[in-house]
């Protein structure tokens, strides 16, 4: 193969890896923007969609679209369990506590998941065969095409949602001057909880549709949630196109990292990207002074 | 219209307000005054419910509202400008005003009647027409003051609670929005509570007033009355006692 064929080879699946950084990352936004919290749990919330639609699938033997719904569902379900339990008790918690808690709360999720699905990795079947599809000299596999369509689908709703819905508006409104989203009437309480549930079911759906490429087990939120966060940051934590680029940024560098110079710095790439991006451009790397958030 | 009795309110020990009482008629303005610290925006907050009392009672329009949330606060009629305008900078001024219909696009009302009353609040502000699109950040100074009276106007409002609109503005944008606080009184018969640290013009556009020093109501009467009283000219209006002795 040539040099340009194979780089070809890993924009596709760099950018298909990519894709799934960037609904994690919208989670990590959105979030952020409603409270201020970085959820570090957001990584197990797509670990659990990926074993709840195992679970529907290879258990209930439910057919794969309607597992896949139901593990959305049940992710979302969790997550605002997740935000009762830990987030709204709390009165007037530190920035400190607030890492501790969403922490805590992912080593919680993951440990319950080990302990009822134990340790295995699990094979999702890809949404229609693999067969691969040549495209020029480069292949594409169904489950890349099903990852780009999903994606541009889910950002796409979120985009519309918060530009056009008034319940969209309400939840920027929190994020950009909360004291005065209550004064106009806006429960902000409920507003955290929404944000709740959209970053809980994007990372379903990134959990799921991810699956069937990488497998998936009880410990793979870990390192997704870490490059979810990685993109988000890029993006400087907006919860739009800055942080969808970011998404597909990092995953082509890796993708172009692992395959032209070792595997081995894979993972690597993240974490210089993240120190980087902290040290040298805070704000993020496509956002001016002003940042409009969502 | 508006009865406050007693109220008292705390942050953590501080002892903000003491047994602070005022009421309002329908469609009087009434200024409420004093130095920085006194507690006059800790009065606007307990009335609209994010600063909640320890105890007294607020009765607005018959109902009791000294307990009830800021949204349904602002669902029984009463909206706070809060100082320094707050207005939702990263969003457009078409959006901003849009926010603050908030509760009534929740309760289903046809969004016909919301857009017309956008055009209302374009109508009293041409400037915020001319600027719709344009993120509220970018403003000046006197333009945010008119989107977030604007924004408080759009959830139709009986009483107006205002936080030291004229700050920082020039003189003749003063002028202009407290011409327009004075035809929302007229035209629409909007009760309006105006809390200004510059007196004289609250004073001189009022029909009552309240002099409000560390937490508690040490003066209250006709604001042309107040705008006379010795003790308010030398606090307030910054005459010195010598010019006073000497008229
Ligand atoms: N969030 C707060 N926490 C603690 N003390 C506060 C808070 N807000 C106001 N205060 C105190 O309450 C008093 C009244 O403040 P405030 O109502 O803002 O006065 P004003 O609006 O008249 O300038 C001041 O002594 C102020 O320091
Ligand atoms: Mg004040």
């Amino acid at each position: 193969m040539e040099l340009s064929d194979q780089i070809a080879q890993y924009l596709v699946s760099g950018l298909s890896t990519g894709a799934i950084y960037a609904l994690i990352g919208i989670g990590f936004a959105i979030i952020y923007n409603s409270t201020e919290i970085i959820n570090f749990a957001q990584g197990e919330l797509v670990m659990l969609g990926g074993m709840f639609t195992i679970f529907y699938l290879n258990t209930l033997h439910l057919p794969l679209p309607l597992a896949i719904l139901l593990a959305v569902a049940s992710t979302t379900a969790a997550g605002l369990i997740f935000e009762r339990l830990t987030i709204r008790p709390l009165k007037s918690p530190t920035p400190l506590a607030l890492i501790i808690i969403t922490i805590g709360g992912s080593i919680l999720i993951r440990g319950i998941t080990m302990m009822i699905g134990g340790k295995d990795t699990h094979a999702l079947p890809a949404f229609s065969g693999s067969e691969p599809i040549l495209i020029g000299s480069a292949t594409i596999l169904p489950q890349h095409l099903w990852i780009f369509a999903l994606t541009a689908v889910a950002i796409t709703l979120n985009k519309l949602f918060f530009q056009y819905t008034i319940t969209g508006k309400a939840m920027r409104a929190c994020a950009v001057n909360r004291r005065a989203a209550g004064l106009v009437g806006i429960d902000v309480k409920k507003m955290v909880f929404f944000s709740f549930a959209i970053s809980s079911s994007l990372g379903a759906l990134a959990g799921i549709i991810v699956a069937p490429l990488t497998m998936t087990s009880y410990d793979v939120g870990i390192m997704l949630g870490l490059k979810g966060f990685c993109a988000a940051i890029i993006g400087g934590l907006s919860g739009g196109v800055g942080t969808v680029l970011g998404g597909l940024l990092l995953g082509v560098l890796e993708s172009l990292g692992a395959g032209l110079i070792s595997s081995g710095y894979k993972d690597a790439i993240a974490f210089i990207i993240l120190l980087l991006i902290l040290f040298l451009r805070p704000q993020g790397l496509f956002t001016k002074a002003q940042t409009e958030r969502v | 219209m508006l009865k406050v009795k007693n109220i008292n309110t705390y942050y953590g020990k501080v002892h903000a307000l003491k047994n602070v009482s005022i009421h309002l008629s329908p469609k009087e303005i009434v200024a409420l005054i004093g130095a920085n610290g006194a507690g006059k925006t800790t009065i606007l907050n307990t009335l609209s419910g994010v600063t909640p009392m320890q105890s007294g009672s607020i009765d607005f329009a018959g109902e009791s509202v000294g307990a009830l949330s800021p949204d349904r606060i602002v669902k029984s009629g009463i909206s706070q400008v809060p100082e320094g305008r707050q207005v939702f900078k990263g969003m457009t001024v078409a959006e901003n005003l849009e926010l603050g219909a908030y509760l009534r696009f929740t309760a289903r009302e046809p969004k016909e009647l919301i857009r017309k009353d956008i055009v209302k609040i374009y109508q009293l502000f041409p400037r915020l027409e001319e600027r719709k699109k344009q993120m509220a950040g970018t403003l000046s100074g006197g333009e945010q003051q008119m989107l977030a009276i604007g924004r408080a106007l759009m959830a139709k409002p009986k009483l107006l609670l205002l936080d030291e609109p004229s700050m920082g503005l020039a003189p003749l944008v003063v002028q202009e929005i407290f011409a327009v606080i004075e035809r929302l009184r007229s035209d629409e018969g909007v009760t309006v509570l105006l809390v200004e640290q510059n007196a004289k013009a609250a004073l001189k556009m009022a029909d009552r007033g309240y002099v409000l020093e560390t937490g508690k109501i040490i003066l209250e009467g006709n604001a042309a009355d107040l705008l006379e009283n010795p003790e308010v000219q030398r606090a307030y209006l910054g005459k010195e006692k010598k010019d006073i002795w000497e008229r």
